[in-house]
């Protein structure tokens, strides 16, 4: 046995090991941030998160930092709830999969448009709702499904929704269509496959449908709601499991709520709901 | 074998301290080796276990009752990979053995038919799947032609069928120009035409030579099936995405690994297998196509 090799290889395990040592990323010391009062990422700072590209009317031409959209509002509204100027918000680029990482984030917390749900609490923390949507059916004129008032008649018909979204459970669960809906990685391919004629028809929250059929489909027409069920989708900000900062995101959600800020954002951004009939 | 023969052969007693000695030696081998992986593997896990992130990541990654939800929806999207990869390499080695022939076809007649071999494969070759993907996922039925499919299984097995036919072409020629000329020669001074030649001597030679770059093509040919994912399908991949996402875990990932993997290993050793049995690795030995 050659002992010069085994030594060798001793040694760089445990470089190797020493290397990868454990680091706990979660021990930040809590008091550091330096105004004393909040944990962020970078002291006196809050970082967010959000996706890019990001949608309007969730946020105007893809920038999160204009404050213009109903999500970047909201999240400046709740930077301020939370002692943070305008000037102390960075944003960061994130995809659903970085939000739903285990270990080190690099946001403080995430807006994009993410629903609640008792599956996704096992391993996220939320805030409270920022924002209850329905779930709506867009498809082009002239197509077989564009004078629809009833579910049962898009039940024949293909339908595309986004990956990962409540939109595509929904017209899963709602409209059980014969062909399983075609789920697409964002929502503008979820626009193309329908522009190109993949699909159908396509679901997508009530904002976005509002939206796109006024601005973005050529000859888009806006079928209808789909009933939200027992639990309509809530959209809440995102923070790592167990973070210190959810409970104070929770109250500054619910204090923008009581005091009727969220509701005059929502007014300024999202177009009223009322002209679209809910398909029974 | 009758009769009362001389004793039965006895090893002699240098003999037996041989055989001693080597089972001796056979043992301690293995009970190194068993020290040495137990002892590798306690570290690894030691390591991995003890790390702070271990729980999250555990409890992210390996959650056995994710697991099992979603191994449902992910094994039926991994049957459509599988439908999609033996469809589109059959396909695909027709087209690519049409291509590699018309690219080796000499005469100024065929001109055209090898500047288009050649074109086809440049650009098919040199544009990257995922916008072969896209160009004719949404480009194709956008144009609304009668007889364009609108099925993004149709649409994202053609983009397969295009990008990968290039390669494999690039694979098929290299095996025919592997052929030796003399060959050649030889089985047309024998009278047999071009089109025999090229039939009966080259192309079998050919196409033993690259097999095994072809079970290369067809191992990534699985993998990339995932990406007509892009089009709407739900295969392995996006199934595991869509349960990803639902549970905010990523165990579905994990799972849909283990699957392609238990799909690809048996495959590459059956081939590894049948080659070996029709003894096409040993064709690579010697221009004479491992007469010699």
């Amino acid at each position: 046995m050659n002992r010069t090799r085994v030594l060798a290889l001793a040694a760089a395990s445990a470089l190797a090991l020493a290397a990868c040592a454990p680091v706990d990323d979660g021990a930040e010391p809590a008091a550091s941030a330096s105004d004393g009062a909040l944990a962020t990422l970078a002291d006196g700072r809050l970082t967010i998160g959000t996706s890019d590209p990001a949608f309007e009317p969730w946020i105007v031409d893809n920038d999160p930092t204009s404050g213009e959209g109903f999500e970047s509002a909201v999240a400046y509204a709740v930077a301020d709830q939370l002692g943070f100027a305008a000037g102390d918000v960075d944003w960061v680029t994130v995809t659903f999969d970085q939000i739903i990482a285990p270990g080190a984030k690099t946001f403080d917390v995430a807006i994009n448009q993410v629903s609640i749900s008792d599956e996704r609490k096992q391993n996220l923390d939320f805030s409270s709702s920022y924002y209850d949507t329905a779930q709506a059916v867009v498809t082009l004129e002239g197509s077989p499904v564009a004078g629809a008032t009833t579910l049962a008649e898009l039940q024949g018909a293909r339908i595309g929704a986004m990956v990962g979204t409540t939109s595509l459970q929904i017209a899963e669960d709602v409209i059980a269509p014969t062909t399983a809906v075609s789920p697409f990685n964002d929502n503008d391919q979820v626009k193309q496959a329908l522009a190109a004629g993949l699909v159908d028809a396509i679901v997508v929250d009530l904002p976005t449908a509002l939206y796109i059929t006024a601005a973005e489909l050529d000859g888009g027409v806006l079928v209808g709601q789909l009933p939200a069920g027992d639990n309509p989708d809530q959209f809440g900000l995102v923070l790592d499991k167990g973070s210190d900062l959810t409970a104070p995101v929770t109250e500054a959600v619910d204090a923008l709520r009581a005091d009727g800020t969220l509701a005059a954002l929502e007014a300024q951004w999202l177009t009223d709901a009322a002209g679209a009939p809910v398909l029974e | 074998m009758s009769g009362p023969g001389p004793a039965a052969w006895a090893p002699s007693a240098t003999q037996r301290d041989r055989i001693d000695f080597r089972r001796h030696q056979a043992r301690r081998s293995g009970l190194v080796a068993a020290a040495s992986t137990v002892a590798v593997t306690a570290v690894a896990v030691l390591a991995l276990t003890s790390s702070p992130g271990w729980p999250r990541v555990r409890q992210s990654f390996f959650d056995p009752d994710v697991a099992l939800a979603s191994l449902p929806a992910i094994a039926q999207g991994l049957w459509l990979n599988v439908r999609v990869m033996v469809g589109c390499a059959v396909v695909i080695v027709v087209v690519a053995l049409a291509l590699a022939v018309a690219r080796t076809l000499r005469g100024p007649v065929f001109f055209p038919l090898r500047a288009f071999a050649t074109g086809y494969i440049d650009i098919f070759r040199g544009l990257p799947l995922i916008l072969v993907l896209l160009l004719v996922g949404f480009g194709l039925p956008g144009l609304r032609l009668q007889g364009i499919p609108a099925s993004a299984v149709l649409l994202g097995s053609l983009a397969l069928v295009l990008t990968y036919s290039a390669y494999v072409a690039e694979v098929f020629r290299a095996g025919i120009e592997s052929v030796h000329p003399s060959q050649v020669a030889a089985a047309r001074s024998l009278g047999l035409t071009r089109a025999q030649t090229m039939r009966t001597v080259v192309l079998p030679q050919a196409v033993r030579r690259v097999v095994p770059a072809l079970l290369n093509d067809l191992v990534a040919l699985s993998k990339d099936s995932g990406l007509i994912s892009i089009l709407g399908a739900i295969d392995a991949v996006r199934a595991a995405q869509i349960e990803t996402s639902q549970y905010a875990n990523f165990t579905p990932y994990v799972v849909a690994g283990v699957l392609f993997v238990a799909l690809t290993i048996p495959l590459t050793r059956a081939t590894d297998a049948i080659a070996r049995r029709s003894g096409w690795s040993r064709s690579q030995g010697g221009l004479a196509g491992g007469a010699l």
